[in-house]
């Protein structure tokens, strides 16, 4: 066993070192990993952004109160009276005066133009009480002012002015046969609320025909996390047909749909990873043919097959390592922070950026490992059965 | 056996079974290689030069008979036994010099130290004698393909002999080479065979490196047969 490292190696070394004998070819089979990461990283970049954004906008001190079945806020409908009822439930925080704190609210689509596609997107609108503003966490008018009540006014989320033309603090802008005056911008700190636009609660009710009627009311929960006593309050009375969540379930779930873009871009990078992997393979067996000879020679000297074969794995580790770190890398540099947005759940357009976390990152790598070793294993083996007597044999 | 004795090879034979063909290079050999010796190993093409010197070198293995070096059997050895084996007994020299061409001469030298226990000062000692032997103490950190054929057959000579081995096997060791490099190469066999007492076998078709060795044995079709060459 003496040196048995040492010439593990060496061996190793003398790989890497021969690699500029095949530059193109290695470099090919770096390319091709590179692609496969980055397109991997591309779209989980883009589903742990998303996730992101709805995770951070429900909060588990606010319950949602939807009507039995409506799935989202806005198939949701609840009358004057439903609400009013709903109030008087336990488990709701009071303010200093003793009533309980809450905000019923509408939601209703607008139409705006996409910014870089000039194509026309659903916004949703909500219609809020300036009471409602303070169940919103990291709440803030970041230019203008907030809408007053009584007017065509609107506050637009930072994420909305960002992506649609036409929402600068000033601006009239129509939806339908109504105009509305852009009077302010708000942000959430990057939640999904930011993708809307607020106006006054009465004002959209009147100007969308919805009579007296709400379509949610959130709730300030006595208890984080509680929503116990507002279920059996609601159960316990036959004429409230109602679901109640908390806000962060109600978004954690509307987020669920998108898991599905993780899946689709972990399917998509393994079947263009089978296409690197062959790649790989043949990159290496290409690189075990043309060092045969010297393989064949370091065996006569006395050098183990173990030595040979961990030189070819190596050899394959390296080139997929570095084409991970460059599609990672290429990654990071295109797509870690871009801004996108997408259809939520609610068929409107959730303003999101793309987010590579250091465990997104790893991942990648750890796609590019895989590929480095498999396509370096099979090739390592036939390298450790190079027969010795090759090395009397004259260039081939 | 006698103590002089360093290779005994008794009833050896070697088939290589090709599809249907059976080729049969040495049926029932017997020969013996004493302490010592510089031996040069004639004959035609195809004769199984080669394939006697792979098992001298226990690089390839007899289908038939027994192979005793220095006192115990190398012919049923397991494939890492016979790599431990040549790392600690043989220093290989071949047609093509076969040196690892990312390596510098002494760093190809120095790979069959790996494979002993030198620590790395004890290393660059054995590795300066080496090439000193050779008379390329000023190439060390020269790499092959900045060196002259010759010169790169000297820097292999240097790698084989570094670990001082018994024995060394020379494949047509300056076929490669024009007359005078080769006159060269085969003194310095020479002095290693004298001087270093290093017995040495080596395979040639040129009657005129065979006059370095001690003796010549000539191989035809797998038997050595009697051919005063060297008168
Ligand atoms: N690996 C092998 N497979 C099949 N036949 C072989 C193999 N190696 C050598 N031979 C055959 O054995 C005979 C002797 O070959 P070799 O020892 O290379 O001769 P030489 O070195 O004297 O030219 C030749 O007929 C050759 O074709
Ligand atoms: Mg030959």
């Amino acid at each position: 066993m003496a040196g048995f490292f040492s010439q593990i190696w060496t061996v190793i070394v003398m790989n890497i070192l021969s690699l500029p004998r095949r530059a193109w070819m290695s470099l090919a089979a770096v390319f091709a990993v590179a692609v496969v990461v980055a397109v991997l990283l591309a779209f989980l970049a883009m589903a742990k952004g998303f996730e992101k954004t709805l995770a951070g906008t429900g909060s588990d001190k606010v319950a949602i109160v939807t009507r039995v079945g409506s799935q989202s806020e806005l198939n949701s409908v609840l009358g004057r009276d439903t609400v009013n009822n709903l109030t008087t439930a336990p488990g709701i925080a009071p303010d200093a005066d003793g009533n309980p704190i809450y905000s019923s609210e509408l939601f209703v689509i607008v139409d705006g133009i996409k910014r870089n596609s000039q194509t026309q997107a659903n916004i949703p609108m909500r219609g809020i009480f300036l009471e409602g503003f303070d169940l919103r966490e990291n709440l803030t008018i970041v230019e203008g002012r907030a809408f007053e009540s009584g007017r065509n006014e609107i506050v637009v989320g930072k994420g909305v002015q960002q992506q649609f033309e036409g929402f600068d603090v000033g601006a009239e802008i129509r939806f339908g046969k109504t105009a509305w005056q852009v009077v302010g911008v708000f942000s959430t700190g990057g939640s999904a609320f930011e993708s809307e636009l607020w106006a006054d609660a009465p004002t959209v009710q009147s100007q969308f025909q919805r009579g007296s009627s709400f379509q949610t009311v959130r709730l300030l929960l006595a208890n984080a996390d509680d929503v116990t006593p507002i279920k059996e309050f609601i159960d316990n009375d036959p004429t409230l047909n109602l679901d109640v969540q908390t806000e962060a379930d109600y978004f954690a779930s509307q987020g669920e749909a998108l898991n599905g873009i993780a899946i689709f871009g972990w399917a998509i990078s393994i079947v263009m990873g089978l296409g690197a992997l062959a790649g790989a393979l043949n990159t290496m067996y290409t690189s075990v043919a043309a060092r045969a000879q010297e393989t064949a020679t370091l065996r006569a000297i006395g050098f183990s097959n173990t030595s040979a074969f961990a030189g070819t794995l190596a050899e394959s580790m390296v080139l997929s390592i570095v084409g991970g770190i460059v599609g990672a890398f290429a990654a990071w540099l295109f797509f870690d922070g871009f801004s996108a947005s997408t259809l939520g759940a609610t068929f409107t357009q959730v303003v999101f950026s793309f987010e590579l976390t250091p465990e997104l990152f790893a991942n990648g790598i750890q796609l590019a490992l895989a590929i480095g070793f498999i396509g370096g294993f099979f090739p390592a083996w036939r390298s450790a059965r190079v027969p010795v007597v090759t090395a009397f044999q004259g260039v081939e | 056996m006698s103590d002089d004795i360093l290779f005994d090879l008794k009833g050896v034979s070697k088939k290589f079974v090709k599809g249907k063909d059976t080729i049969t290079v040495f049926d029932g050999l017997d020969m013996s290689i004493a302490r010592g010796d510089f031996l040069a190993i004639m004959g035609p093409s195809g004769s199984g030069k080669t394939t006697l010197l792979n098992m001298l070198g226990g690089v390839d293995q007899p289908t038939g008979g027994e192979i005793w070096f220095d006192g115990s059997r190398i012919d049923s050895l397991s494939e890492n036994q016979l790599a431990a084996w040549r790392a600690n007994n043989i220093g290989f020299i071949f047609q093509f010099y076969n040196l690892m061409p990312m390596l510098n001469a002494e760093r190809n030298v120095e790979l069959p130290l790996l494979l002993t226990k030198l620590s790395r000062s004890q290393r660059k000692k054995n590795i300066a004698a080496a090439l000193e032997l050779v008379s390329l103490s000023d190439r060390a950190r020269h790499m092959p393909a900045e060196m002259s054929g010759g010169q790169q057959q000297r820097v292999a000579i240097a790698r084989a002999l570094v670990s001082d081995p018994k024995l060394m096997l020379c494949d047509e060791p300056t076929g490669d080479l024009d007359r005078e490099t080769a006159d060269e190469i085969l003194s310095m066999l020479q002095l290693l065979n004298r001087e270093y007492d290093k017995t040495i076998v080596m395979v040639t078709h040129d009657p005129e490196a065979a006059k370095y060795a001690k003796r010549t044995l000539h191989l035809d079709k797998g038997v050595f047969v009697e051919k005063d060459l060297a008168a």
